[in-house]
């Protein structure tokens, strides 16, 4: 159980965390007309398609002490960033990214301009448009963008093993605990995991399609 | 408008070209004064309402041009001044009224008054739902009201934030004329306290003529008439709508010279020797106009009249007669070809027939200059 504390503790932080940086992000890419957007789209989008283990690879050289990531911690905390938990919200956030910017860009592109122009005309800067009309009216693309990025980092396992590796109770996740087992030959102890992880994935999407079907909102639709 | 320095005129000079794929495919380019009280911006789709009005409100940039509104500039490309839309105080209805669906009408009308104290914001907001007659929909959001009473919250909205200009783009499309007119007078009666400009984007005739004190139409991103409804609507300024209304006579001239204390000018029709007076227009003496008559604006005679007010007595040979119906057109020569429209009656009381000698009589404001 406490490899699931642990993945619960690493996917809410990164959720949280996604929150933050995606959503200035997502607004960037969601209003900019720059034309060159669709290289930051595709950098966005790269970790759905690149192999975990490509990305943790990548991560775990550029946290290790002779990467940029790795010395500037040293410098800044005198000790790594490889096979620690910070280190892991670090290369789950990365991973993660595109799950919870997509929905927020959709989201975001979704509400009509013409509320957007209203606003303006009304007296409200960027920022006061944003908390007022853009965020509220994508509240479930804001959900969804939690939800996803809390499912994926809870059932992730390339990445975690190329930059955690497998420490009891500091980077040995569910995923890496239900390997363990397996490896073992503890079929039972596995799959009292993966049933509990199989649940969990469940109840998230059904969240998701629920928030997106609108079964409830704040709001009564038009 | 001379007299009236201090009225909060919102005056505007915009030029913008909009390009699909590079090339340019529409070019707004326009020049407008509107004084205080309703002015309807009048054109079909796609002549640039919009465009001239997201312009003015700051939510598109002008390529070129000036806009001021009650003295401050709030834009002028030459001195680079762009005064962003939220600090214009220029309020704007939009067709799709966008009101915001997840505020209640108070919270909705209340928007635009966050930097007042409380007491003074609740205040405001009673008295504009009072004053738009829908105090009772306050808690109501706009997924909940029905389609009148969603425009009069968002004029309310928009009102209330006290503006200096109002830009109406279509926002009562839709709504029958007994809604629209209970709307209209509600509105009217708020600015008969504040005076401030109005104007009011359509591209209905009907519209045109229940609303309106003054109509600017606007026709491919250019001003193509503006003044009072009758005047705008029927003196053709342009060669196509000359054509669209029925002036059968459209004749090329030479300005000669103007009169500007008379109000008028003298041209000389086609090649001819023959002189008239027309209104005075934007042309210079030499230039090159269109004069666009009316066929059954023209009188006929069999003598040379005199002791007429009318300024415009040619006289001339009458080529052919038809008879059409309960009207005979006749082609008269004067040096150019008038064609004249008049009564089987009057052919039979004047004995008219073909080659006979005839004076034409046109007055001054029956001739229209076109473009």
């Amino acid at each position: 159980m406490e490899a699931l504390w642990l993945s619960m503790k690493l996917a809410a932080c990164v959720a949280a965390i996604l929150l933050l940086i995606g959503m200035p992000v997502a607004y960037w890419l969601a209003y900019s007309n720059w034309r060159g957007k669709f290289l930051l789209e595709s950098l966005v989008a790269l970790p759905l398609v690149l192999p975990p283990t490509v990305l943790g690879f990548y991560a775990l050289v550029a946290m290790g002490p002779r990467g940029p990531l790795g010395k500037l911690w040293i410098a800044l905390f005198g000790h790594g960033l490889a096979f620690t938990f910070g280190g892991l919200i670090l290369a789950s956030v990365l991973y993660s990214f595109p799950f919870a910017v997509q929905p927020l860009i959709a989201s975001f592109e979704g509400v009509d301009r013409k509320l957007l122009d209203a606003s303006a005309v009304l007296g409200a800067g960027g920022l006061r448009t944003f908390w007022q009309v853009i965020l509220p009216l994508s509240l479930p693309g804001v959900v969804t963008a939690a939800v996803l990025s809390f499912a994926h980092t809870l059932g992730e396992f390339g990445v975690v093993l190329m930059v955690g590796g497998n420490l009891a109770g500091v980077t040995r996740t569910v995923s890496i605990d239900i390997y363990d087992h397996v490896q073992s030959l503890e079929y039972g102890a596995a799959n009292r995991m993966a049933l509990v992880l199989l649940a969990i994935s469940f109840a998230v999407l059904s969240v998701v399609y629920a928030v997106n079907r609108r079964v409830w909102t704040p709001w009564p639709a038009k | 408008m001379a007299g009236e320095v201090n009225a909060p005129l919102l005056t505007a000079r915009i030029r913008k070209e909009r390009r699909s794929a590079g090339a340019s495919s529409f070019v707004l380019d326009v020049r407008i004064e509107v004084s205080p009280g309703i002015t309807i911006l009048f054109g079909a789709s796609g002549a640039g309402k919009s465009t001239l009005l997201d312009c003015i409100a700051g939510l598109a940039r002008p390529d070129e041009g000036r806009i001021a509104a009650g003295g401050d500039v709030l834009f002028d490309s030459a001195r680079r001044i762009n005064v962003p839309a939220p600090e214009r105080r220029i309020a704007y209805v939009f067709q799709s009224l966008a009101l915001f669906p997840h505020l209640n009408a108070e919270e909705n009308v209340s928007y635009g008054l966050m930097d007042l104290r409380e007491e003074e914001r609740q205040k405001r907001v009673e008295a504009i739902l009072k004053a738009f007659r829908v105090e009772k929909l306050r808690k109501q959001r706009p997924g909940q009201i029905s389609g009148g009473e969603k425009q009069r919250i968002a004029l309310a909205r928009s009102l209330v934030t006290e503006p200096r200009v109002l830009l109406l783009d279509e926002p009562l499309t839709g709504l029958d004329a007994e809604l629209k007119a209970g709307i209209m007078g509600d509105l009217r009666e708020w600015n008969t306290a504040k005076g401030i400009p109005i104007l009011y984007v359509t591209h209905s005739r009907e519209e045109v003529d229940a609303l309106g004190e003054r109509v600017i139409a606007l026709e491919n991103g250019i001003v193509v008439s503006a003044g009072a409804p009758m005047d705008v609507l029927d003196a053709p300024r342009r060669k196509k709508l000359a054509q669209a209304a029925g002036f059968e006579n459209l004749l090329s001239a030479t300005v000669l010279d103007l009169r500007e204390a008379d109000g008028v000018m003298r041209v000389r029709l086609g090649e001819s020797a023959c002189e008239i007076e027309v209104p005075l227009g934007y042309a210079a003496a030499g230039s090159r106009v269109q004069v666009a008559i009316r066929a059954g604006d023209i009188l006929l005679a069999t003598e040379r009249p005199h002791g007429l007010s009318a300024r415009n007595v040619m006289e001339g040979r009458i080529i052919s007669l038809e008879q059409r119906g309960t009207m005979v057109i006749a082609r008269v020569d004067c040096g150019v070809t008038f064609v004249v429209h008049v009564t089987p009656g009057a052919v039979r009381a004047l004995e008219l027939t073909a080659g006979r000698r005839v004076w034409l009589v046109l007055k001054t404001h029956s001739c229209h200059l076109v473009e």
